[in-house]
């Protein structure tokens, strides 16, 4: 295992997130991981990795690292602007960064979250069977700050089929998201799912790899006794007391009091994952196949 | 038996009471259905975090509905002794509230074997059950910012200790030396599904 890259600017947080540790659910411990799987996915592709070796999460760009030797790296996820040593590079291809060069990741313009992908992996020690840091529960690693030496493991034997993935773009200013009603919609006043389908919510300050607080129309409940804590996923629309919408990501909390309306299906939690605060979301109902 | 789908990421499964929940997660987890990530146990309720690639909610929901529950096995299961100073700042309202001295409150932990049903709320935290219901006290009316390491605690018909410091609700009544958790300790936590436990009082 060898040094592969310091970390000179951390930007906002930058993590080092793999696909998570599924299985500990009974001693409270949550699965974590990339916020954006899809996007940890195709980087790891790119690089000739396996799809779940651990990246780093930056969040909002600004992020700044030396290789300290010869490395193939790929950045998927936000559109930002990229550079090596100050040369204009591109995003969801593979790019080579000579030793002692600097990569850069400018401030994102669309989206909220890149991955970074060295071919190799970056390989700091798990814990629990992963490498991700779960902020809410603190396990896994600190998040990078600038002096951090991330090692990078050994190159795998094959080498990625393709230079380049054609991706779209995550949207700028509003983004739909396909729900299912339930588990407890039913704890909801009549009209309030109609409402969460008919209204627009605004992704707030108060986000982050835990879920996203949103504001918009409240969510009135008609029954009001305690729900016994139960298990939670990601993309959970839990309605705490506020009666306003939280969408839960990657770091949510293993269970939860508040009853959930609705749930984003899993291949829209990762753009979920993108929106940046000040955006807006909408909620379409997706049926139920069979 | 209520099965409530959470769109293809899993399937929340309403039991009866905890008896149940352990007795289908003692079931499940021997045998999961292909395309089941996790299994997370709770009071009334035992979720299943399904694979959206791989799983087949229509038929894990059958299998879920034909599964027949496992006996408990808690007497077969490990005992865990857990020394506590009971000098706990809620001691004296919890005895306020259940109607018996500070010294019966002891008495009461200390005397009864508590099973932990299911774990959350952080690393390590286990909710511990008995057959007894002198000890149901609800939680704090404020939520304390900083519970100590090591802390023993009641809520509802629950004991728990906070394995690390943490905000916390519950009411304090002591704290043990014991680690609860600890990642490079196989198994990390000590406090498991099925774990019986006694909690013994020290000086």
């Amino acid at each position: 295992m060898n040094h592969g890259l310091e970390v000179l600017e951390p930007g906002l947080l930058a993590t080092v997130q793999d696909l998570g540790r599924p299985g500990l659910a009974a001693i409270g411990v949550g699965v974590s991981g990339a916020a954006d799987r899809g996007a940890l996915r195709l980087a790891n592709r790119l690089a000739g990795n396996e799809e779940d070796a651990a990246a780093v999460e930056v969040t909002l760009g600004g992020f700044a690292a030396r290789a300290l030797r010869d490395l193939t790296v790929v950045i998927t996820g936000a559109t930002c602007p990229v550079s090596i040593d100050g040369r204009g590079a591109a995003t969801n291809t593979v790019l080579r960064v000579p030793s002692g060069s600097v990569l850069r990741l400018g401030m994102t313009s669309k989206g909220l979250r890149n991955y970074v992908a060295v071919r190799g992996g970056v390989a700091v020690e798990p814990v629990l069977g992963s490498r991700s840091t779960d902020v809410l529960a603190g396990l896994g690693p600190e998040p990078l700050r600038a002096g951090t030496v991330l090692p990078v493991g050994p190159p795998p034997s094959e080498w990625p089929p393709i230079g380049f993935a054609p991706v779209r773009e995550p949207p700028a200013d509003e983004l739909m998201l396909g729900v299912m009603a339930g588990p407890r919609d039913d704890w909801f006043a009549e009209g309030a799912l109609a409402t969460l389908l008919g209204s627009r919510y605004e992704v707030t300050a108060q986000s982050n790899r835990v879920g996203i607080r949103l504001d918009g129309p409240a969510l009135p409940r008609v029954r009001d006794e305690e729900l016994p804590s139960e298990g939670m996923v990601a993309g959970a629309l839990q309605v705490p007391p506020s009666s306003r919408p939280t969408l839960f990501l990657a770091d949510h909390p293993v269970t939860g009091g508040y009853p959930v309306i609705a749930v984003v299906v899993a291949a829209d939690v990762d753009k979920a994952a993108q929106a940046r605060p000040g955006m807006r979301l909408r909620f379409t109902l997706l049926k139920r196949r069979g | 038996m209520r099965v409530l789908p959470c769109a293809d990421s899993g399937l929340l499964v309403e039991l009866d009471d905890l008896d149940e929940v352990r007795r289908l997660h003692a079931a499940l987890r021997e045998a999961p259905p292909p395309g089941v990530l996790d299994l997370v146990p709770a009071a009334r309720t035992l979720l299943l975090r399904l694979d959206p690639l791989r799983a087949d909610v229509a038929e894990i929901e059958q299998v879920v509905r034909r599964v027949r529950p496992a006996e408990t096995t808690s007497h077969d299961s490990e005992s865990l002794v857990i020394p506590v100073s009971y000098d706990g700042e809620d001691l004296d309202e919890v005895a306020r509230l259940t109607g018996l001295t500070p010294r019966q409150v002891i008495a009461e932990h200390t005397g009864v074997e508590w099973t932990v049903a299911f774990g959350g709320f952080a690393p390590g935290f286990g909710y511990l059950t008995c057959d007894s219901n002198r000890l149901e006290v609800p939680r704090r009316t404020e939520s304390r910012t900083r519970v100590p390491s090591g802390a023993v605690a009641l809520a509802g018909a629950f004991s728990g200790v906070y394995p690390r410091e943490s905000p916390g609700g519950w009411q304090l009544i002591g704290r043990t030396e014991l680690e609860m958790w600890r990642v490079d300790r196989d198994p990390p936590a000590l406090l498991r599904p099925g774990v019986r436990v006694r909690f013994q009082e020290v000086a």
